[in-house]
């Protein structure tokens, strides 16, 4: 084993020497970060341009060159509504559900999630034994794949599934869960804070844990009570890791895919139709491909994703700001 | 680099490019090897592979590759390869209409055209999308036809006579009700989320699918059919939760609730009779029924998976060869009996196929068969239309809507032709 | 001792806010795992005990007695209970079954045949584990084929991401040059990238390349992960420079420096790198998708998809194929978890 990572040394050892000499000690760097930067940009720049290409384009065909030039006919049949306030008389009706379930998704899902996830940190925080096992516990379906998670969920939640099972033998009625559009959204919302929840909970309680005992004792020497303490003191100081932990979920949330996809297929009808689901739907899933408006699409959204984190990043500096003053001030 | 240290250098390069010259030589010295993509909804491929090993054991030079897929690699998957240059040198399609610009016409190298032209005309259309194309692209692996099935068990717990050859789908919409009631089960029937499947039913109420210039229309006998339809949906005749529990126009079939006794009667095809006896076995007595009647018609909709020749193959001579072998009266009769299909081959109708099965399956066929007469021309031209998916797709996403209550059925018309519309516009170009 | 198991908020006895404490947890745990210990249990089932409503806990199928019919034909008969004419419930053997009447003899007294409505008799069962759907599965499907190409490309991908990514991180860490921040900037602007909108196109550049149908299609674009990047860089920032002045001054090379030095000190960051990577690649779903298209080639969570694929819901399979597919994760989760918790908070709070 050793004597493969030794060879391989071996191979480039000489190379990088001669770079050296001829580049430099600060332009050594750009050899190292090649590797990365072509794979970059082959597989994430280069698709980027030729997406606007796509989106610029009309037609059935995938080959760029096939496509005629149609400029913005895309974005117009995106945008193009009788009336802009009733979202039902636009053109593409779809990606506006779409847009429309994507928000309500985002905001209900990241505010639960972080209620949860918060919660679940508090709790994990406490002195509790075997505090890994049960760190492990929640963390555990982060590991499974969206697939396997939403299988999981289509067969305990089908019509002649678990939850039915138990709720009959409860003597109370048993629904068709992923055929309601209320509840399919519901069970969305559900089973992806199911599936995530532990991830964030770890980066909040690594926060919690950061925190020094020494807050802690001097708020109780103080005779504070356990809510003053949370609210002036735990929150503030968690602030920064809250805010990377919201920004994290949002974007995800934004895009989510895989488990919807596998657990509703969008519906019953567009209920659980989101943002990507859609994109798949024009570009791929249908026969008639259009290529065109789903880059379009994919553009609208990408624009979303990067105000997004435009604001984030204008957050996080003013919550650096904040705890700074935040903790000066309590003392 | 030391002295000793180039020398190696030079010897290994000097190696390895021998090596690689004479790999590079030894591959063009192989026989050309066909690839064909093929999904199987019993065990067409398996049979296939039966058929290509007798046929290369006559042809050493010619080896075919069958390679076993999901029917969602062929719907979905296929296309991108083929538009990017890549794909397999034949293929088992179903959209034999959409497909076509990528067909390779092995007319030319054929020793008896006539013979494909007596005996797989009706089909052959099917993969000419040009006016005045006269080329030879594939052959239909089988003939589909859409039809019902029908839980004969439950109608006998019932005590409901079945209804006749001659009803119409309100007859055995009230006759399936009645079963479900008096059997308690979920619903009473069910039809494969498919606009193939809706089609049948479609014509049957009237609907001309074509206007007088040929293009696509949705017109008032395709409105009458969906509010029925919904309608079916919303009170509880038809299983909701297949059209309903979906988004998008995703393929859904009904057969688990076939199969599990949840519904009295199925709408699907032909191609499902061998999943039928395999996967129900003795469990109840299922029959095949003659497609229900509406005002204009009893019809179902015509199909079939096409083994189509692609214009990417390195190897057009041979793919022609092995399509002729498989074209051949005698191979073609025993791929259709081993697959307990119908055949698109004219003649094998007439003569009719030797099947070799169980009496149930037998009995289905026959059925079948005989529905193949009643099939209306408008369903074997909408079959044959290079756009028809226009129609299709969205019928399936905008019924679903209108059953799941996002919209009237007048708007979700109003959307499917505008879907529509749009759909053909961006094939077009 | 007693303490030890006592020890909370300061005090010898549990608080009430303890008790909900443990409450909760045990609530966590019961919503984590029963979904997935559901799974299991009904991957064991047979076919038919699958589709049973109301569902059973354990696997159940109907029992099947050798018995020979009247012609002599031995062969394995489904066993039911039937009420019988003395009120008390006899076990019968089914012969056959026409329509809604099936014909039955007494298990014990084969001779005596009955015709009975199907309406009026009961199944009986008997505990069985389906172990055939497991089987069936290796034997059926290509399985271990998508095994191993699930194997090949989370091992490969995993080897070829740590050392890209350690030395992109190494050169964005340790060095001052000119367009740094530039690079930095694209690599954490792909983050925001949602994989959609370069699907087509990346699709496209991969059939380019002749990359299409192979396994490496979907290995190389996914080595350059900004995540790992980004992580490993933080972690770099923390090696003293001393170190590498000191090997500079002693005519070390710069890959020398990067290989012996920077890497080994770097390893918790590479673990933990790893142990991502593998989990990514492992549960990689939309790329794959497009990427492979022939079975042989089809990962496993691809051959899960196309099992609950339109024509073919064998649930029977499909739930075996589910169970089986989140096995290594869940070794790679029991065994390593602490690593992965550690490098996620220090992600998170970086």
């Amino acid at each position: 084993m050793s004597f493969i990572a030794s060879c391989f040394f071996n191979l480039f050892e000489p190379l990088f020497r001669l770079g050296q000499r001829w580049l430099g000690l600060s332009r050594i760097a750009w050899l190292f970060v090649a590797p990365n930067l072509i794979i970059f940009g082959l597989f994430t720049f280069l698709p980027i341009i030729i997406n606007f290409h796509y989106a610029m384009t009309a037609g059935v065909q995938i080959m760029p060159s096939q496509r005629p030039f149609v400029g913005t006919e895309n974005f117009a049949l995106l945008f193009e509504c009788r009336d802009h306030f009733d979202l039902a008389t636009c053109n593409q009706d779809l990606f506006w559900k779409a847009i429309s379930n994507t928000s309500k998704f985002t905001v209900l899902q990241v505010i639960l999630m972080m209620f949860f996830s918060l919660l679940t940190a508090l709790v994990l925080n406490r002195k509790i034994i075997g505090r890994s096992f049960w760190r492990g516990v929640f963390f555990y379906p982060v590991l499974l794949s969206p697939v396997v998670v939403a299988l999981l969920w289509k067969w305990i939640l089908q019509k002649h599934g678990l939850l039915n099972a138990g709720l009959l033998a409860a003597g109370l009625d048993s629904r068709e869960w992923l055929t309601d559009s209320g509840w399919s959204f519901f069970w969305v919302i559900f089973v992806s804070i199911w599936a995530h929840m532990g991830f964030y909970t770890l980066i909040l309680l690594a926060g919690l844990q950061a925190i020094p005992r020494e807050v802690y004792d001097a708020a109780e020497m103080d005779a504070a009570s356990p809510w003053r303490t949370l609210y002036r003191i735990t929150l503030p100081l968690l602030m920064p890791n809250l805010i990377v932990v919201v920004v994290l979920a949002l974007i995800r949330a934004i895009q989510i895919f895989d488990e919807v996809f596998v657990l509703t297929g969008g519906g019953p009808g567009s209920a659980t139709t989101f943002i990507v689901q859609y994109i798949y739907q024009v570009g791929f899933a249908e026969q008639i491909h259009l290529y065109g408006l789903a880059a379009a699409a994919s553009l609208v959204l990408a624009a979303g994703i990067l105000v997004l984190t435009l604001i984030q990043l204008k957050l996080s500096r003013a919550g650096k700001h904040g705890s700074k003053n935040g903790s000066k001030q309590e003392r | 680099m030391t002295q000793a240290n180039r020398r190696r250098a030079l010897a290994l390069t000097a190696m390895g490019s021998a090596l690689l010259s004479l790999s590079l030589l030894a591959a063009n010295i192989q026989a050309a090897e066909l690839r064909v993509m093929c999904y199987q909804d019993g065990n067409e491929c398996d049979v296939l592979t039966e058929l290509s090993k007798r046929f290369e054991s006559k042809n050493a030079d010619i080896k075919i590759i069958i390679d076993k897929v999901p029917y969602k690699t062929v719907v979905e998957q296929l296309p991108v390869q083929l538009a990017s240059g890549q794909g397999p040198d034949i293929a088992r399609v179903t959209e034999i209409g959409g497909l076509s610009k990528y067909y390779l016409d092995i007319g030319p190298y054929l020793k008896d055209r006539d013979y494909w032209e007596k005996n797989f005309s009706n089909t052959l259309s099917w993969m000419r999308t040009r006016a005045g194309d006269k080329g030879i692209y594939g052959l239909l692996s089988q003939l589909t036809v859409t039809g019902p099935y029908v839980n004969k068990t439950l109608f006998e717990q019932a005590n409901v006579p079945m209804p006749g050859p001659k009803a119409t789908w309100d007859d055995w919409v009230a006759a399936t009700r009645k079963v479900a009631k008096a059997t308690q089960v979920d619903a009473a029937m069910a039809w494969d989320r498919s606009g193939h499947r809706f089609a049948g039913p479609a014509i049957s109420y009237g609907a001309k699918i074509f206007n007088g210039s040929g293009e696509l229309v949705v017109d008032d006998g395709y409105r009458a059919i969906v509010q029925k339809f919904v309608d079916w949906n919303k009170d509880g005749t038809m299983a909701r939760e297949v059209w309903a529990g979906a988004g998008g126009s995703a393929y859904r079939d009904a057969f688990e609730d076939f199969k599990n006794g949840r519904i009295v009667m199925y709408l699907s095809g032909s191609w499902q009779i061998r999943r039928m006896n395999s996967q129900i076995g003795k469990n109840f007595d299922w029959v095949v029924v003659p497609n229900p009647c509406g005002p204009a018609a009893c019809s179902g909709m015509p199909g079939g998976a096409a083994l189509v020749a692609l214009k990417g193959s390195k190897s057009p001579k041979e793919v022609a060869r092995y399509l002729d072998f498989l074209a051949q009266e005698d191979n073609y009769a025993e791929l259709i009996a081993k697959t307990e299909n119908l055949p698109a081959h004219m003649g094998l109708v007439q003569k009719g196929v030797n099947y070799n099965s169980a009496p149930e399956i037998k009995a289905a066929l026959a059925v079948f068969s005989a529905d193949i007469p009643r099939l209306s021309p408008l369903a074997y031209r909408l079959q044959g239309y290079q756009y028809n998916r226009s129609l299709m797709f969205p019928t399936v996403t905008r019924v679903t809507q209108a059953i799941v209550g996002e919209m009237s059925v007048a708007d979700a018309m109003t959307r499917l032709s505008s879907d529509m519309a749009e759909s053909v516009r961006q094939a077009r170009k | 001792m007693r303490q030890f198991f006592t020890r909370t908020r300061g005090r010898t006895r549990l608080h009430w806010t303890d008790w909900l404490t443990y409450l909760y947890l045990f609530a966590g745990l019961l919503l984590m795992f029963a979904p997935v210990l559901w799974l299991v249990l009904s991957s064991l089932k047979s076919e038919a005990a699958i589709s049973d409503f109301p569902p059973t806990l354990l696997p159940y199928t109907q029992k099947m007695v050798m018995l020979a019919d009247e012609q002599g034909v031995q062969k394995l008969r489904p066993l039911f209970l039937v009420q019988g004419a003395d009120g008390k419930p006899h076990q019968m053997v089914e012969l056959r079954r026409i329509g809604i009447i099936a014909t039955m003899v007494d298990a014990v007294h084969p001779e005596q045949q009955v015709k009975i409505n199907i309406k009026l008799r009961t199944p009986v069962r008997e505990v069985s584990v389906a172990t055939g759907n497991y089987t069936g599965l290796f034997a059926k499907f290509n399985f271990l084929q998508n095994l191993n190409n699930s194997v090949f490309i989370t091992v490969v991908a995993t080897l070829i991401t740590l050392l890209f990514n350690s030395m992109a991180a190494f050169a964005l860490s340790k060095y001052r040059f000119r367009g740094q921040q530039t690079v930095l900037l694209l690599i954490i602007a792909t983050l925001m990238i949602p994989p959609t909108i370069i699907l087509v196109p990346a699709f496209l550049i991969v059939s380019g390349v002749g990359l299409f149908n192979s396994l490496w299609g979907v290995i190389w674009p996914a080595v350059a992960t900004p995540t790992g990047v980004f992580l490993l860089r933080q972690y770099m920032l923390t090696i003293p420079d001393e170190l590498i002045e000191a090997a500079r001054m002693d005519n070390a090379s710069e890959w020398r420096i990067y290989w012996k030095i920077v890497l080994p000190l770097s390893a918790p960051a590479l673990a933990v790198l790893a142990i991502f990577s593998v989990m990514w690649r492992w549960n990689d779903f939309l790329w794959p998708l497009l990427v492979l298209s022939k079975p042989e080639k089809f990962t496993l969570q691809l051959a899960l998809n196309s099992f609950q694929g339109e024509l073919t819901t064998e649930w029977h399979y499909l739930l075996a194929m589910t169970v089986i597919t989140l096995v290594p994760v869940t070794l790679v989760f029991a065994f390593l978890q602490k690593y992965i918790a550690t490098g996620i908070a220090s992600a998170g709070v970086k």
